[in-house]
């Protein structure tokens, strides 16, 4: 069976309230000297939460997104999300788990010989959607990321907010359980890093689990979200909704 | 159309015209290795076209011993077309030699009332290989009945040689050109895919299968290929037939001596090879470059 290797919901630590579970994970760059970039990383997350994982440059926040989109695979210790253990997942599994995620990158990450229309339809190409239902998808989701008169426009043509909204609305089209971004907001400016983070807020409240990467301390004090701290590969601190003070 | 198939084909398509300088630079790449490789195809297939003629030009000629009969003469003629280097024996009587003789000698031959050459009976033997000629003389100088044997050494033993020359040139000038066009060809499309190496990245990244990547790369490569090798094919056999008959018409004076391949012996050549190396190209150049970015 293709999916054995998913847990069943309910089940282990990776069922139906964690979504993200990391057990012991340890991961080193080969062209790093064998210095670990994650060390003894444990960690759950449940479905619905809104997490920031924060640090300086070189604290493995990008090490740690690149696991959990099975780019990487730990060199020991499990990693589970939407119950799927990646270190036992084979390579042609990936793309179906992927399906169970959205990514937003820092940089946008759109084909950008492809209009807006096409960027975010390109996600339901890819599972076989109907023509039919995309032509009525795609549409509802740019007007839910307040792009619907921009269907026609390519990438270049548009701000880096607005990229970045389409690049939100690939992520969402197929109704993903978890939302990844890496930095959605590194290229933005304060007022469309707001607008960015408000959507994704209004996209964790409709009960997607999202999980946003950044350095910028403001929005992350600005939200009172939860919040996991990551210092030279390691968990120095984990802080739940409302509790985590800048220091 | 929600097959992957005809989704993949369609994106094949639409890519060449999104990404049409690359596409623009890829058919031209593959056509001209094509077209280079298509030209010293027709050259080669003429020159050994031409050395074919003559070959088949040389022959052997067997006269008999006197007072043969002409059992002796029809075994003999059997024997030698059943040889495998022989492509064709012809049996010249006494009379038909006199005839052929007596209309170069003209008004000269009308003082002879029999036949000076009643003694000439004899066999033309015309070889498919002018190589095996010093086999074949051996073999007829074993023969009883047979009481001389003309032959040309000289032109056998030279085209020979030559033929021997073209065959190694052109072995190593195809297989120098069909290895450029290789590298060419597929250097154009490694370059163009990898320079979209983020567009597969994304694509990996949003869930798409290997195929799924892959296959539009695939039938693009293809189409291309496809395109690039039919161009030069049809541009050698227009330019063929026009020389063909510039050459016929403005140089008719050869017409006697030398005879060209056709333009569609060429053709029937050229197009599968040059289809199988475009197209073969463009599947396999995407086919194993995309694979490398696809591990994401």
């Amino acid at each position: 069976m293709a999916d054995r290797r998913k847990m069943k919901r309910g089940k282990g630590e990776g069922g139906i309230r964690n979504v993200i579970v990391l057990d012991n994970v340890n991961i080193a760059y080969s062209d790093a000297n064998g210095v670990p970039a994650l060390m003894d990383i444990n960690l759950k997350i449940q479905k619905g939460e809104f997490v920031f994982i924060v640090g300086d440059s070189g604290s493995g926040k990008s090490t740690l997104i690149k696991l959990l989109l099975r780019e990487l695979t730990a060199d020991s210790g499990r990693v589970i999300v939407n119950g799927y253990d990646l270190g036992k997942m084979h390579h042609r599994q990936v793309p179906k788990f992927r399906r169970g995620l959205g990514v937003v990158f820092q940089d946008f990450r759109l084909l950008k010989d492809r209009n807006v229309f096409e960027n975010v339809a390109f996600a339901e190409r890819i599972v076989m959607k109907r023509e039919k239902d995309i032509r009525k998808d795609v549409p509802n989701m740019l007007s839910m990321v307040g792009l619907a008169g921009k269907y026609k426009a390519k990438p270049k043509q548009l701000s880096g907010g607005e990229q970045q909204r389409v690049a939100v609305a690939r992520a969402l089209i197929n109704s993903p359980t978890i939302l990844l971004a890496d930095e959605p907001t590194g290229n933005l400016d304060y007022r469309n890093t707001n607008d960015i983070m408000k959507l994704l807020e209004q996209i964790n409240q409709s009960g997607t689990t999202v999980v946003v990467v950044t350095h910028n301390r403001d929005i992350v004090n600005e939200m009172h979200k939860r919040v996991i701290t990551l210092k030279q590969g390691v968990i120095v601190s984990d802080e739940k909704e409302g509790e985590y003070i800048d220091e | 159309m929600n097959s992957p198939f005809f989704y993949a084909f369609g994106q094949g398509i639409r890519n060449i015209f999104r990404n049409k300088w690359y596409s623009l630079a890829s058919l031209a790449t593959i056509s001209t290795c094509l077209f280079v490789f298509g030209i010293f195809v027709a050259v080669v297939f003429n020159v050994n076209h031409i050395v074919s003629t003559v070959e088949e030009g040389v022959s052997v000629t067997v006269y008999f011993n006197e007072g043969i009969e002409q059992e002796r003469i029809d075994q003999i003629q059997d024997l030698v077309k059943n040889r495998p280097e022989v492509s064709r024996c012809d049996f010249i009587s006494a009379d038909e030699a006199w005839a052929e003789f007596s209309q170069k000698l003209g008004e000269n031959a009308e003082g002879f009332t029999e036949n000076p050459l009643a003694n000439s009976e004899n066999l033309q033997i015309y070889l498919s290989d002018v190589s095996k000629q010093a086999e074949l003389v051996s073999y007829l100088e074993t023969v009883e009945g047979i009481r001389k044997i003309n032959k040309s050494e000289l032109t056998a033993n030279t085209l020979t040689g030559v033929n021997k020359v073209i065959a190694y040139v052109s072995i190593g000038m195809i297989v120098l050109l069909l290895a450029v066009s290789v590298f060419l060809i597929s250097n154009t499309v490694t370059i163009g895919i990898s320079v979209r190496k983020e567009e597969i990245s994304i694509m990996k990244y949003v869930g798409a299968t290997d195929f799924f990547v892959r296959a539009p790369f695939v039938f693009e490569g293809m189409i291309i290929g496809l395109i690039g090798s039919v161009i030069p094919v049809l541009v050698i056999y227009y330019l063929y037939n026009f020389a063909f008959r510039f050459l016929y018409n403005n140089f008719s004076f050869l017409n006697d001596y030398i005879s060209y391949v056709p333009a569609m012996t060429v053709f029937q050549f050229l197009l599968p090879v040059s289809l199988i190396i475009g197209v073969g190209i463009g599947f396999f150049g995407s086919f194993f470059t995309v694979r490398k970015h696809l591990h994401v």
